[in-house]
């Protein structure tokens, strides 16, 4: 079979398995399997980007997906005038001494090279910086601190909130290169992680930039609400010449148009990936990632070449971030955990087949199918084991773990496909 | 008096926890830095054998509570540590056989390996979940203090009190142990003298007659007996739960990268200059200070540096300084 008619029908499979998921089980699932399918495909672009066509290992893709959920805070929520004005100038400040202290930090390192000089600047400076800002947080997180105690954002339309979730990302992700990216392939991978890590600790912490673990609910949506829709007559008529009623048309249509929307992003950046992947660029990016010292040699830059796809592949990780907080309606820092918005989104990326941009999406909806599909498969494998079986200990612990068959799944998924099918499902060509 | 008694509240609240968690780390980060110098790469799966080990250790204690066994004012778990090498040991020899030697054969790029260890992360993770679920298990038992606070006050009269934990005094004996027993091994043994050059020179050993699948077990049942050891000493003295396990991944990273990859004094460093800052950083001085300075210049404020939330994120930011400033790290390590 050629690669042509092999990703057709792959394609087609998705296809299947998700209108199939619509037959047997419900709608509902079918397209909360494509919304979170179509969001996933576009952060395995992302990571594809970076490493199949670059080769750069980043372990830390949960920091982007977070901040780009963030931007959606940030972008989209009213700003509450009543912290700007008990304490938001003193936080900026506060903000601005901290980066005023780190470039005279990395001026001082690099033009003077005195080491003490620059640990006096950053202690200095970090207690400055907490004398400001430490001020400033107390009053803006007692304003109100049960609905809000926090900033609030700039109130723009929450699809805005998309491409500055990619902005924000971005910027994340310079300065995460510009420190990190000259290690080696193993530190590079432990440093991302750790700085994800970071990244997160920050969001957890911070109340007053996004209420933190409190959460924050009830952002704006781009597609109309639910009851609205039931209390439209218009609406209401039209749902019952499907023969439907019009609870469950409404949550259906409102799935669609999510899925409409993320589908249009997902296919400019899948037109732009592919139109990279086949210019000029893409093959200098290639060269570099087959013999770094051999394009060094020709001329290449190659430090800056990571940064650059760095940034690019981060982004895109943060415009799907900022989709998917857009598309819960909350921001909700303490679910961002790496098993499942890191290294599910690499078996994604190595199963779909590193360096083929339609790989990266196979692999995406595919592994996400699985991902939510395992475990009522679980259940049902566990209690047709446990059948026979008498009432007891075991035969609880046993149902009980079948939800744990999913990591599993995963890694025997994950350890096969790198085996047997070392270059995914879609190879690159 | 108020310096002593300053004295007794630093050790008590960052010195005593400081040193024991970073036995442990060090333990942690001497398995890592054994893998990446001899087996040449970075196991994302360390924190989840390290979990599956003391699951094994735990599964025993267990039974030899319910046989009634025990150690007296020793923890249970002590007896039933050997089990749970034996154990683990089997778990990583049997992985190393079906998983990495079909990878070792082709001569894959390192950081092929390391996708690998992730797929061996998801499935350890799913088998200790599966066998012991999610949640806390408590497996502790024996006498719980070694000095209480009220002795410690009743016997030396000072305001502040000090306790010392059974636990954390036997972390610190078993640390210094095992370690002793490994670089005996590594530097006196026959086996360990060819570890040492097939990590300095794989293909200069291969040369000298080295015999590498030997040498690739024995890294690996040392391996296992480290993080066991490593899992069950933090199990006792915080508390066993998977998950905890699988973000001490983080800290232990950042304690062998530290030290310098593949150099097991750096790991040890490592794992004490990672676990002071965290505790150093995060601790509240108020209390120390207030006894130390005289009470015109005692602080208002807690004089907390970072919240204990960013526990984590100290360990990154000594690592990404680290490597900023010397790439391999404080002790010179190894690069792929």
């Amino acid at each position: 079979m050629n690669l042509t008619l092999r990703t057709w029908a792959l394609f087609a499979l998705v296809a299947v398995l998700i209108i199939g998921t619509g037959f047997l089980q419900s709608w509902n699932t079918a397209l909360f399997i494509l919304n979170f399918g179509l969001i996933s495909a576009i952060m395995s672009l992302g990571v594809n980007l970076q490493w199949g066509i670059a080769g750069l290992f980043n372990v830390g893709i949960m920091g982007f997906v977070a901040l780009g959920g963030l931007a959606v805070v940030l972008t989209s929520m009213p700003p509450v005038a009543e912290a700007w004005a008990a304490g938001g100038l003193r936080i900026l400040l506060g903000l601005a001494i901290g980066v005023a202290v780190l470039v005279a930090a990395v001026l001082a390192h690099k033009r003077l090279k005195k080491g003490w000089l620059v640990a006096v600047i950053v202690v200095g400076g970090f207690f400055t910086f907490r004398a400001v800002f430490d001020g400033g947080v107390e009053a803006v997180e007692a304003v109100n601190p049960s609905v809000s105690g926090y900033l609030g954002g700039l109130g723009l339309p929450v699809l805005m909130a998309w491409p500055i979730g990619g902005l924000l990302a971005a910027g994340g992700a310079w300065v995460i290169g510009k420190t990190a990216l000259g290690l080696r392939s193993d530190y590079l991978a432990i440093a991302t992680l750790g700085i994800s890590e970071i990244i997160i600790a920050v969001m957890k912490n911070e109340d007053w930039l996004a209420r933190g673990v409190k959460n924050v609910n009830g952002l704006p949506r781009p597609v109309p609400y639910e009851i609205d829709l039931q209390n439209d007559p218009g609406f209401v008529e039209t749902a019952a010449g499907w023969g439907m009623d019009a609870t469950t048309a409404s949550t259906l249509t409102v799935k669609l148009a999510y899925a409409g929307l993320f589908a249009v992003v997902l296919i400019i950046i899948l037109m732009l990936a592919q139109l990279a992947l086949k210019s000029p660029w893409g093959r200098m990016m290639r060269a570099i990632r087959d013999n770094e010292v051999a394009a060094r040699a020709m001329g290449k830059d190659v430090t800056f070449r990571h940064l650059q796809v760095f940034v690019l592949g981060s982004a895109i990780c943060g415009i799907a971030g900022a989709m998917m907080t857009t598309l819960d309606g909350l921001l909700t820092p303490g679910t961002y955990q790496p098993l499942r918005y890191t290294f599910l989104i690499w078996v994604m990326v190595i199963v779909g087949g590193s360096g083929n941009n339609l790989g990266a999406v196979l692999g995406g909806f595919i592994i996400w199918f699985l991902w939510v599909q395992v475990d009522p498969m679980a259940q049902w494998l566990m209690s047709a084991i446990t059948a026979g079986m008498a009432e007891g200990d075991l035969k609880a612990h046993l149902l009980d773990s079948a939800q744990h068959l999913k990591l599993l799944t995963m890694g025997v998924i994950l350890l096969l496909v790198l085996r047997f099918s070392p270059r995914g499902l879609l190879p690159e060509k | 008096m108020d310096l002593l008694n300053a004295l007794v509240a630093l050790a008590n609240f960052v010195l005593i926890p400081a040193v024991a968690y970073g036995s442990q780390l060090a333990l942690g980060a001497l398995g890592v830095t054994l893998i990446y110098g001899i087996l040449r790469f970075s196991n994302f799966a360390h924190g989840d054998t390290m979990a599956f080990g003391t699951m094994v250790t735990i599964l025993f204690t267990w039974w030899f509570q319910s046989m009634g066994l025990s150690l007296g004012p020793l923890p249970t778990a002590l007896l039933a540590i050997p089990f749970g090498i034996a154990g683990t040991a089997l778990l990583v020899l049997g992985t190393d056989r079906v998983v990495y030697r079909f990878y070792r054969a082709q001569k894959v790029k390192p950081v092929i390996l390391v996708m690998v260890s992730l797929g061996v992360m998801f499935v350890y993770n799913g088998i200790t979940r599966i066998i012991l679920g999610p949640d806390d298990q408590n497996f502790a038992d024996g006498e719980r203090f070694l000095i209480s606070a009220r002795d410690f006050k009743a016997m030396t009269g000072l305001d502040e009190a000090l306790a010392i934990r059974t636990t954390q005094a036997l972390t610190v004996v078993v640390a210094v142990i095992v370690v002793a027993a490994l670089f005996w091994f590594l530097n006196r043994t026959r086996t360990g003298k060819s570890m040492r050059a097939y990590s300095d020179n794989e293909d200069l050993a291969l040369l000298s007659g080295i015999n590498p699948e030997k040498v690739e077990r024995v890294t690996w049942v040392i391996v296992a007996a480290l993080v066991t050891i490593a899992g069950v000493l933090y199990g006792l003295d915080k508390s066993y739960k998977p998950f905890t396990y699988f973000q001490l991944l983080l800290p232990i990273f950042a304690a062998a990268i530290v030290g310098g990859l593949g150099n097991p004094l750096g790991a040890i460093l490592g794992g004490f200059v990672i676990a002071f800052s965290e505790v150093g950083i995060t601790y509240a001085w108020k209390k120390v200070l207030g006894y130390a300075l005289p009470d015109s210049l005692a602080p208002d404020g807690l004089v907390q540096l970072l919240s204990t939330d960013y526990k984590f994120a100290v360990s990154f930011v000594i690592l990404v300084i680290v490597l900023l400033i010397k790439p391999t790290g404080l002790m010179k390590g190894k690069s792929v």
